[in-house]
C-alpha cells in the first residue's frame, strides 16, 4: 500500500510548484495542473478504499489498522516520540475518499468560478496545500502528527479565507478564524502533553484506533488526568468544528471564495473536530464517558443555537454556514451519546456520526457550490437580490433542491438515512436529547426551505442582465455531488465503519423514521406556506411580533459583541494595559536606567582625562601621600607625634 | 648655648631661602618669580658651602644660577604675551593647592622629625678634596662613579639633540 | 650650638611645599617649571645634608646631588625647548590652552 504516500505527496508538490512558479504559468494551465493532480489523488484514494475494504478482515472480524509507514522524527523519551506516517483504518480511509472527492469537485468548479480572478494560480496552490494538510490529518499515526497537520489546516484556511487580501473584511475574517482556532488549539496542545505524560505514548496504535485495543496498566493518577486531557483535546476539536462558544469564526469565514467555503468550511476542515473525537473514541468510552456526554450536551445546544440564527439570516452563505455549525453539532451529539463500543448496545452513534459526516460533506458541498453559482449569476450574496431564479438556472435549481431535501431528511436521499441513525442513537441514550434533536431537525428543514424558496421562488429582483446558468465546469460538480447524495443513503455504512470494527447491517427503527419524516414534512410545508409566495404576510407578522428576538437572532445573539467586550475591556484593559505599562516602564525603564547610569557615570569620570597637567599632578601627589601614609602606618604605626 | 657665627649665617640664609621660595610661587610677575628662584638657588649653594661641599656649591652656582636661570629668563622673554596677565585665579584652586602642600609638608615633617637619626651633629667638616672628588667621579672601582658619569653624559647629549630638534625652526 | 640635621630638613621641606603649591597653582607653564626646580633643589639639599651628617665617609649623597643638578639642568633645557615649540604653535603657554589633544 505504499502508493498511499503519493496521495500525500502529490498535493504538497503541486503546492510548492504552483506557489513558486505558478505566476509564470497561464492561469488555465495552473488550474488544470492542480485539478489533474487532485484527480490522480482521488483515483488513488478510491483504489486505497477498494483495496482496504475488500481485503479480508482480521481475527476479531474487524478491519485491521494498517500502518503503511511510520517514521520516528523527534524523540523525547523511550516511548514518547513524534512520528510521521500513514495509518489506514476504516474512518481514515473513509475520510480519504470524502476529502479527495470534495476537493476534486471544488478544483473543477473553481476553474469556472474563479475564472479571471487575480491570483488564480495562488488559489490553486493554496487549495493543494489545504488538501495535503487535511489528508495528512486524517492518516496521522500519532496525535502529534495530527496536531501538526491540524495547524497546517488552520494556516491553509487562513490563507484561503483571506484570499481577497485587499478587502478589509476578508482580512479580519481570516485573522479571526486563525486566532480563534489557534486559541482552541492551545487546549489541544495542553491536552496532548498531559495525555502523553500520563499514558507515555503519542501513537494511535497503542493509544486508540477504531478497533479494539488496550492501553495497558494505567495508574490511578492517570485515570484522573486522562479525562482532563481528553476534555482539553476536545476544546481543540470544538474550535475547529465551531462548537459554541468557539463558533464565531465560521460565519465570518464566508468572506472567502465560495468554493473554499464548500471545501473547507462545509465538508472537510470543520469536521476535523468530529474526526478527532472519533479517533479517540475508545479512550473516551473507557476513561471519560462523562466528557463524552458533555460533548453531546454542548452539541445539542450548539445545534439549536445555530439553527435559530439560521432561520433569520438573509445572506445565503451565512445561512449555509450556520446550517453547517448545526449539522456538525449533530455529528458531535451522535458520537457523544455513545456509551460503549458495541454498536448494538449504545455504540450506534459512532457509526451514525461518521455516516452523517460522509453524507453531509457531499450535500453541503453541493449546496455551497450551488450557492456559488447563484452568487455568480446575481453578483450578490443577499437573498433580497435573488428570487424566482428557477426559471433561469435549472441545473442549479435541481441540485439545490435535491440537497435541501437531503438535509431536511426526506427519503430516499442520503440525509434521511444518516440523520435517522443519529436520532436512533439519541433515543437510546435519552428521550430528552432525542426530542431536542428532532425539533432541531425540523428547524433545519424549515430554514433550508425558507432559503430555497427565497432564492428560487418569490419575487424576482432587479438585475442588470438576466441571470444565466453557470458554465459546464461549474454545473458538472453539482451534478456529481447531487448524484452521490441521492445514492449514498443506500451504502451499507455499518459494514465498513463501526466503533469496534464489527460489521453489521443498518436497520431503520421504523418509529423513529416515521416521526422524523413527519417532522420534516411538516416543517417543509410550514416553510412553503410562509415563504413560497412573493408576499409573506405571516413572516412579516411574526417578525413584528417577535421583533426583539428576531433582531437578536439576526445579530447572532450578540456573541461577537460579548467577545469584543471581554477582549477589549477585560483582557486588553485589565491585563494587557498594565502588563504593557510594566513592560514599558519597569522592564524598559530598568534598561534605560542602566544606560542612563552608565552614561552619567561616564560623564562624571570624564573629568579624569581633562588634559590639565596640574590635575594629573595633583592626583599623582595625593596618591603618593596616601600610599606613604599607609606605609608609614603599617611599618611605624602607633608612633604618632 | 653659644651662638656662633655659623648659626647666625645659617639662620639668615635659611630664612631668606624660605621667604624667597615662598615668593617664587606667589608672585604674579614671572620675572620676579625667576629672580626669587635665583636667590633661592644661591641660598642652596650657601647651604652646600656650609656643609663643606664646596665643589657642589660651585657646581650649583655654575649650573643652576648661571645656566638654568638664564635659560628661564630667555625663555620667558621669548614667550612673552599679553595673555599672561589675564584671568583671575580661583580661590578654590589656591585653597586646594595649599591644602595639598600643607598635607605634603605635614607628612614629610612628621616622618623626618620623629625619626631618630643616628647622628644629629655634623662631624667637624673637613673640606672635601678635589682630587678625591675627581678620582671618585672618574673611577671604575666600587663606590666610584664612572658609569653614572658616562650615563649622564649620554643623557646630556640626548637632551642636547632633543632640545635642538624640538625647538628648531620648521 | 650645632646646626642640627633637622634644620636643613625643615628648610628643604618648606621649599618642597612651596614647590608643590607653585606647581598646582601656576597657570604659566614656565612658572610650573620654576616650581619643579624648587622641588628638585629641596631634594638635593636633603641628599647633601644626609650625606654629611649620617654618612660622612661616603660620597653617595654628594654625587647624587651632583648628578641631580646635571640632570635637572638637562631636563629644564628640554622642557624649555618644548615650551618654545608650544608657544610657536599656540602663541600661548598657559595651561588652559594646552588642554586639548592635537587635532
Amino acid at each position: 500500500m505504499e502508493y498511499t504516500l503519493f496521495i500525500m505527496l502529490l498535493p504538497v508538490l503541486m503546492f510548492l510548484f504552483l506557489g513558486l512558479a505558478g505566476h509564470k504559468l497561464k492561469p488555465t494551465l495552473a488550474g488544470l495542473l492542480g485539478t489533474c493532480s487532485l484527480g490522480v489523488v482521488t483515483i488513488l484514494s478510491y483504489f486505497t478504499a477498494w483495496t482496504y475494504f475488500t481485503a479480508p478482515r482480521n481475527a476479531e472480524g474487524a478491519y485491521g489498522a494498517i500502518t503503511v509507514f511510520n517514521f520516528q522524527w523527534l524523540h523525547f523519551t523511550q516511548n514518547l516520540h513524534i512520528d510521521l506516517g500513514i495509518l489506514l483504518d476504516p474512518i481514515s480511509v473513509m475520510m480519504l475518499v470524502v476529502i479527495s472527492t470534495v476537493s476534486f469537485m471544488v478544483h473543477i468548479y473553481s476553474m469556472g468560478y474563479m475564472h479571471g480572478e487575480k491570483g488564480f494560480q495562488r488559489y490553486y496552490a493554496y487549495l493543494s496545500l489545504f488538501t495535503f494538510s487535511m489528508l495528512g490529518l486524517v492518516v496521522a499515526t500519532n496525535i502529534f502528527q495530527m496536531y501538526l497537520f491540524w495547524e497546517l489546516v488552520g494556516v491553509s484556511s487562513y490563507l484561503l479565507i483571506g484570499f481577497y487580501y485587499t478587502k478589509a473584511s476578508a482580512v479580519s475574517a481570516s485573522k479571526k478564524a486563525f486566532i480563534v482556532t489557534r486559541f482552541a488549539d492551545l487546549g489541544f496542545l495542553v491536552g496532548i502533553l498531559v495525555f502523553g505524560y500520563y499514558v507515555d505514548s503519542f501513537n494511535f496504535q497503542i493509544v486508540g484506533a477504531s478497533t479494539a485495543f488496550h492501553i495497558g496498566v494505567v495508574s490511578d493518577a492517570a485515570r484522573v488526568m486522562i479525562p482532563v486531557a481528553l476534555g482539553l483535546m476536545f476544546i481543540g476539536g470544538a474550535g475547529k468544528s465551531a462548537m459554541f462558544p468557539l463558533h464565531i469564526w465560521l460565519p465570518d469565514a464566508m468572506e472567502g471564495p465560495t468554493p473554499v467555503s464548500a471545501l473547507i468550511h462545509a465538508a472537510t476542515m470543520v469536521v476535523a473536530g468530529v474526526y478527532l473525537v472519533a479517533r479517540l473514541f475508545p479512550l473516551f468510552i473507557e476513561f471519560a464517558p462523562n466528557v463524552l456526554h458533555l460533548i453531546a450536551y454542548v452539541g445539542v445546544f450548539t445545534a439549536f443555537f445555530a439553527a435559530a440564527i439560521a432561520c433569520v439570516q438573509t445572506d445565503i452563505k451565512r445561512v449555509l454556514a450556520f446550517s453547517t455549525i448545526s449539522q456538525i453539532a449533530f455529528m458531535m451529539v451522535a458520537v457523544g451519546v455513545c456509551t460503549s463500543v458495541n454498536p448494538h448496545q449504545g455504540g450506534l452513534g459512532y457509526m451514525a456520526s461518521m455516516f452523517h459526516l460522509f453524507t453531509h460533506a457531499m450535500f453541503k458541498a453541493c449546496l455551497f457550490l450551488g450557492a456559488g453559482s447563484i452568487i455568480h449569476a446575481v453578483h450578490s450574496n443577499e437573498m433580497s437580490q435573488m428570487g424566482g431564479l428557477r426559471k433561469y438556472m435549472p441545473i442549479t435549481h435541481a441540485t439545490f433542491l435535491i440537497c435541501c431535501l437531503a438535509i431536511a431528511g426526506i427519503p430516499p436521499f442520503s440525509g434521511f438515512f444518516s440523520k435517522d441513525e443519529i436520532l436512533t442513537a439519541c433515543l437510546e441514550f435519552s428521550p430528552v436529547v432525542y426530542w431536542m434533536m428532532s425539533i432541531i431537525a425540523g428547524m433545519t428543514a424549515f430554514y433550508m426551505f425558507r432559503l430555497y424558496y427565497g432564492i428560487f421562488w418569490g419575487k424576482e429582483a432587479e438585475h442588470e442582465h438576466a441571470p444565466h446558468e453557470a458554465p459546464a465546469n461549474m454545473t458538472l460538480p453539482l451534478i456529481i455531488l447531487a448524484g452521490i447524495t441521492v445514492g449514498a443513503g443506500f451504502i451499507p455504512f455499518g459494514q465498513f465503519v463501526s466503533a469496534n470494527g464489527e460489521s453489521y447491517l443498518i436497520h431503520l427503527d421504523s418509529s423513529v423514521a416515521t416521526i422524523s419524516f413527519c417532522i420534516a414534512t411538516v416543517s417543509i410545508l410550514l416553510a412553503t406556506l410562509i415563504y413560497r409566495k412573493p408576499q409573506q404576510p405571516i413572516a412579516d407578522a411574526l417578525g413584528r411580533k417577535f421583533a426583539d428576538l428576531h433582531r437578536a437572532a439576526y445579530h447572532r445573539f450578540y456573541i461577537d459583541e460579548v467577545y469584543q467586550f471581554v477582549t477589549h475591556k477585560i483582557i486588553f484593559g485589565c491585563i494587557s494595559k498594565p502588563i504593557a505599562w510594566f513592560d514599558r516602564h519597569v522592564v524598559d525603564g530598568f534598561f534605560n536606567f542602566l544606560a542612563w547610569s552608565s552614561q552619567e557615570s561616564s560623564w562624571s569620570i570624564r573629568g579624569f582625562q581633562s588634559g590639565r597637567v596640574q590635575q594629573y599632578a595633583s592626583a599623582f601627589f595625593w596618591g603618593i601621600i596616601i600610599l606613604l601614609s599607609v606605609l608609614l602606618y603599617v611599618f611605624f604605626g602607633g608612633v604618632c607625634a | 648655648m653659644e651662638i656662633t657665627l655659623q648659626n647666625v649665617v645659617f639662620a639668615i640664609v635659611a630664612a631668606a631661602m624660605m621667604l624667597c621660595s615662598f615668593l617664587t610661587v606667589t608672585t604674579k610677575n614671572i620675572l620676579r618669580s625667576v629672580t626669587y628662584l635665583l636667590f633661592t638657588l644661591l641660598g642652596t649653594a650657601v647651604f652646600y658651602f656650609m656643609l663643606d661641599y664646596t665643589f657642589l656649591g660651585a657646581a650649583q652656582i655654575i649650573v643652576y644660577v648661571g645656566g638654568v636661570v638664564v635659560l628661564f629668563v630667555f625663555s620667558i622673554l621669548l614667550t612673552r604675551s599679553d595673555k599672561n596677565l589675564n584671568a583671575r585665579l580661583q580661590p578654590s584652586k589656591i585653597l586646594s593647592a595649599a591644602i595639598a602642600a600643607l598635607v605634603g609638608a605635614g607628612v614629610f615633617l612628621w616622618c623626618m622629625l620623629t625619626h631618630n637619626f643616628a647622628s644629629q651633629v655634623a662631624p667637624t667638616g673637613e673640606e672635601l678634596d678635589m682630587k678625591v672628588i675627581g678620582q671618585t667621579l672618574l673611577g671604575a672601582d666600587k663606590y666610584q662613579y664612572l658609569l653614572p658619569f658616562e650615563a649622564v653624559s649620554v643623557l646630556l647629549l640626548a637632551c642636547l639633540i632633543g632640545g635642538v630638534l624640538i625647538a628648531r625652526k620648521r | 650650638m650645632e646646626i642640627q640635621l633637622q634644620y636643613y630638613l625643615v628648610v628643604s621641606c618648606f621649599m618642597l611645599a612651596c614647590g608643590i603649591f607653585g606647581f598646582f597653582v601656576r597657570r604659566n607653564t614656565l612658572a610650573m617649571l620654576i616650581a619643579v626646580e624648587l622641588m628638585l633643589n629641596a631634594a638635593d639639599i636633603n641628599f647633601a645634608a644626609f650625606n654629611r651628617y649620617l654618612f660622612n665617609d661616603a660620597l653617595e649623597g654628594h654625587f647624587f646631588t651632583l648628578f641631580g643638578i646635571a640632570i635637572a639642568a638637562a631636563e629644564t633645557a628640554v622642557a624649555v625647548a618644548i615650551m618654545i615649540n608650544l608657544y610657536r604653535n599656540l602663541n600661548s603657554i598657559q595651561t588652559k590652552d594646552i588642554e586639548d589633544m592635537k587635532h
